[in-house]
C-alpha cells in the first residue's frame, strides 16, 4: 500500500532539500507520496522542476507560515 | 535520447566556486546526466580523508553560505556519486606535485587521471570550470 513521508528540509537550502528528496525517493516504492518542508523558495521552484524533468508526478506545492510544501508521488 | 554528458573541472579552492561546482554538478547528475568531475589544483587538498570543508571565501557570499547553513560542498559532490551516478577523477598531475597519496583521499573518488584520459572523457561533452 502506497505511503505518505514527510522530508523535513527546513533550514536548508537549494540544492539540499531536493537531494534530500531524492535520497528518499531511491528507497521508497512506486505510489508513495512525498512531501518537502523547505522554508527556501528557491528549492519550492526548482524541487517541481525537477520532478517533471525526470518523470514523477509533482502533486502540488502550498506554503503555509513561510515553509513551503511540495508534494510528489514516486511513478517509476 | 542520447545522455547528456557534463564535465566539471574544478581548480579552484575557495568555498564560491567551490560550492556552484558541486551545486551544478550534482543536480546534474541526479537529473540523468553522464557527469565527470575533473579535481585538479587548489581543489585537490580538500578531498583528502577528513579534509576541513573551511574553504576561504571569495567575498562576503561565501561567508553568508556559512551562517545560512548551505549544504557543504563535499556533501554535495558525494551525493552526485551516491544518487546520480557521477564520477569524481582527481588530477594525477596535481596529487604528484601535491604528494598527496591516492589512499589519503575520499573513498568516492575514483582513479587518479591524467589529461589524456580526462580529454577523452570530456570529448562531445560540455564542460564547466570552476
Amino acid at each position: 500500500m502506497a505511503e505518505k513521508r514527510i522530508i523535513d528540509g527546513r533550514g536548508s537550502f537549494c540544492p539540499g532539500p531536493l537531494m534530500e528528496l531524492i535520497a528518499v525517493l531511491k528507497m521508497c516504492e512506486i505510489g508513495d507520496e512525498l512531501e518537502v518542508l523547505s522554508n527556501d523558495k528557491g528549492s519550492a521552484n526548482d524541487i517541481p522542476e525537477w520532478v517533471r524533468k525526470v518523470g514523477h508526478e509533482y502533486v502540488s506545492t502550498r506554503e503555509e507560515a513561510g515553509v513551503w510544501h511540495i508534494t510528489v508521488r514516486k511513478t517509476k | 535520447m542520447a545522455v547528456e554528458k557534463i564535465c566539471v573541472v574544478v581548480v579552484s579552492g575557495t568555498r564560491e566556486r567551490l560550492q556552484m561546482a558541486a551545486m551544478a554538478a550534482s543536480v546534474a547528475a541526479v537529473s540523468g546526466m553522464e557527469v565527470t568531475i575533473f579535481l585538479s589544483m587548489n581543489a585537490v587538498p580538500f578531498f583528502i580523508k577528513g579534509a576541513s570543508t573551511d574553504a576561504p571565501s571569495e567575498g562576503k557570499f561565501g561567508e553568508l553560505m556559512v551562517q545560512k547553513n548551505a549544504p557543504d560542498f563535499k556533501t554535495l559532490f558525494r551525493q552526485a556519486v551516491e544518487l546520480g551516478d557521477a564520477k569524481i577523477l582527481p588530477c594525477s598531475m596535481a596529487l604528484d606535485i601535491a604528494g598527496i597519496d591516492t589512499a589519503t583521499l575520499e573513498p568516492y573518488l575514483g582513479e587518479p587521471t591524467g589529461l589524456t584520459r580526462f580529454l577523452d572523457l570530456a570529448q562531445g561533452a560540455q564542460v564547466w570550470t570552476f
